[in-house]
């Protein structure tokens, strides 16, 4: 996802010399062709987060379309009010890209996993909140954001992720989620990283001869409410996935559609345990830790609705 | 006959008993007048908020915003009627500064050490763009403890921003005690100087310094100008000078024309 994302942001940067690509000591190995194309439209804050979002508010007001770059949880977190105050309440159109989405640093521990992010991200007014499911998503969620007139996070994950997608969704756009597979009975609405294991557990499910619908739900906030009606009218029961804390991100979203919108379905809600981890371990190890694997995901859905 | 600068700031002052009959950091206020009446009126290019080449100025220390609001009002900005509805219901002007709510505000601030990030971003666009304009930021002396203000500081002198002033109003009063108690002001002009910034000091109070400071920026050519500016919490009334309390108190209305007296040199 990474390498989409520059490959991305090069493309766009060779007809837009506003564009700037601005981190805080963070990209090494993929970063280096955009500074080498645009060096007047690079720079290397250093390691300081707080200053880098204040600096990007400025550059901002000055016409700049500015990217900033860095471990999801210090460019969310380490620096949440200067993103509040800095961006969120002067409406700032500058774009946080957040690598290293949920457990993807698994065995580096708690400080480099991010599963608040999403929620704290969630509750600032003005924020657009974006985790694409595969490289080609993050193309497009790219070139999109430039469209948006205030602040955006985009949380990807780090290297390696397959494309889920066939082909570039030709109506991708930012607030909609995109309907991979059309089912009758379960829905699987995931977001971010999780999409890979949503298609699986479609695979699984499929051969159980139970009829899955799959939606990205790339756009957290905010949240495509009538996707989400418009399910609820077919499938009854709605699994929401996300490497995220189980408190605040897409379950979170979900819950609140389907309450204020009075719809019949149930909910379960696979993410993250309220809880920093107890035991070392990579990402995939640590989605086995926390029964997020498809095979466990399949197994507990099938247990639920029997 | 007075100086027209002096005038100003005076009227501002006069401005700010009469606002601040409700809220609080009147003493923040009046501490900062006259920087912003030599700024305003003598050396920044800012006649209209829609020049795209006007100087930039950022209130750092953003509950100071009062002193802001009239000299902006003073300046044309907007109808001085408008400073009557400060801290109103449904009146336009917040504790703090807001983008957006009256023309004249570039930033929002009220949580410290903000505004020069932003200042120096602003900085660092106005020299790709080729734009000549300054950025003007004004910080409190407490405001330094704040983290971010260094981060910004060792950026400014890495990026030669010579476009960049930040003015450090050192009134020497902070939420709890003297600034001096709590990190030296004595030992900020080594500081920044350390952090690659031309550092000088002078009387906050004295117009004419003040103006001829800033008409030697910059002080060294790629290097961003620091003014440490000496002055007097709540300037300009006797009770309040150098006062703690006068960071939260407003005036009591029996209190109002004995200090505009006192302002007008009448006492």
């Amino acid at each position: 996802m990474r390498t989409a994302f520059i490959n991305k942001l090069i493309e766009l940067a060779r007809n837009d010399k506003n564009i700037y690509l601005i981190t805080s000591d963070t990209g090494f190995s993929i970063l280096e062709e955009f500074e080498k194309l645009f060096s007047e439209q690079y720079l290397n804050i250093g390691i300081s987060e707080a200053n880098m979002i204040g600096v990007a508010s400025g550059l901002s007001l000055g016409g700049k379309k500015v990217f900033l770059y860095a471990i999801a949880p210090f460019i969310t977190m380490r620096c949440f009010e200067q993103v509040r105050i800095d961006l969120c309440y002067q409406n700032i159109p500058v774009k946080l890209i957040g690598v290293g989405a949920g457990l993807t640093y698994g065995n580096a521990g708690a400080t480099h996993h991010s599963i608040e992010d999403i929620a704290v991200m969630n509750c600032l007014p003005n924020m657009t909140v974006i985790c694409p499911g595969d490289p080609i998503e993050v193309g497009k969620a790219v070139e999109e954001s430039l469209k948006l007139n205030g602040p955006c996070y985009i949380r990807i994950g780090k290297s390696g992720e397959p494309n889920i997608h066939k082909e570039v969704p030709g109506s991708f756009s930012l607030g909609k989620g995109i309907r991979l597979r059309i089912g009758e009975n379960v829905a699987l609405v995931a977001t971010g990283n999780m999409l890979e294991t949503a298609i699986k557990v479609y695979e699984i499910l499929k051969e159980k001869n139970i009829d899955t619908e799959v939606i990205s739900m790339h756009t957290v906030k905010p949240i495509d409410k009538e996707m989400i009606i418009e399910t609820s009218k077919r499938c009854k029961f709605i699994a929401t996935m996300e490497e995220h804390n189980v408190i605040g991100g897409l379950g979170s979203r979900v819950a609140d559609v389907i309450t204020e919108e009075n719809l019949n379905v149930r909910l379960k809600k696979f993410a993250i345990p309220d809880k920093y981890v107890d035991v070392v371990g990579d990402q995939d190890y640590l989605r086995n830790y926390y029964g997020l694997t498809a095979e466990q995901i399949s197994e507990k859905i099938l247990s639920l609705i029997e | 006959m007075k100086n027209h600068t002096e005038n100003i700031a005076k009227q501002i002052r006069k401005r700010l008993i009469k606002m601040h009959q409700k809220g609080s950091h009147l003493g923040s206020a009046l501490s900062v007048v006259d920087i912003l009446a030599v700024l305003y009126f003598d050396i920044m290019n800012i006649n209209s908020f829609d020049d795209p080449d006007r100087d930039r100025f950022i209130l750092s220390k953003g509950h100071a915003c009062s002193a802001l609001y009239a000299t902006l009002a003073k300046k044309g900005f907007f109808n001085e009627e408008i400073l009557e509805q400060y801290l109103s219901n449904d009146g336009l002007l917040y504790g703090h500064p807001v983008k957006g709510s009256v023309p004249g505000i570039e930033a929002s601030t009220g949580s410290l050490g903000h505004g020069l990030p932003i200042g120096i971003g602003m900085a660092y666009a106005a020299k790709t763009n080729n734009k000549k304009f300054k950025i003007y930021v004004v910080m409190g002396d407490g405001e330094c403890q704040e983290g971010s203000v260094w981060e910004a500081a060792m950026l400014a002198s890495r990026l030669k921003l010579d476009n960049i002033v930040a003015i450090i109003d050192a009134n020497n009063l902070q939420g709890f005690d003297i600034v001096e108690n709590i990190q030296p002001i004595k030992t900020f002009k080594a500081k920044w100087e350390a952090f690659g910034w031309y550092v000088t000091e002078i009387d906050g109070h004295n117009l004419k310094e003040l103006k001829k400071t800033f008409k030697n920026i910059p002080f060294e050519k790629n290097i961003p100008s620091l003014i440490i500016a000496h002055t007097i919490k709540g300037k300009g009334i006797a009770e309040m000078e150098n006062k703690l309390e006068w960071h939260y108190l407003s005036v009591p209305k029996e209190k109002v024309s004995k200090f505009m007296e006192e302002l007008e040199g009448k006492r």
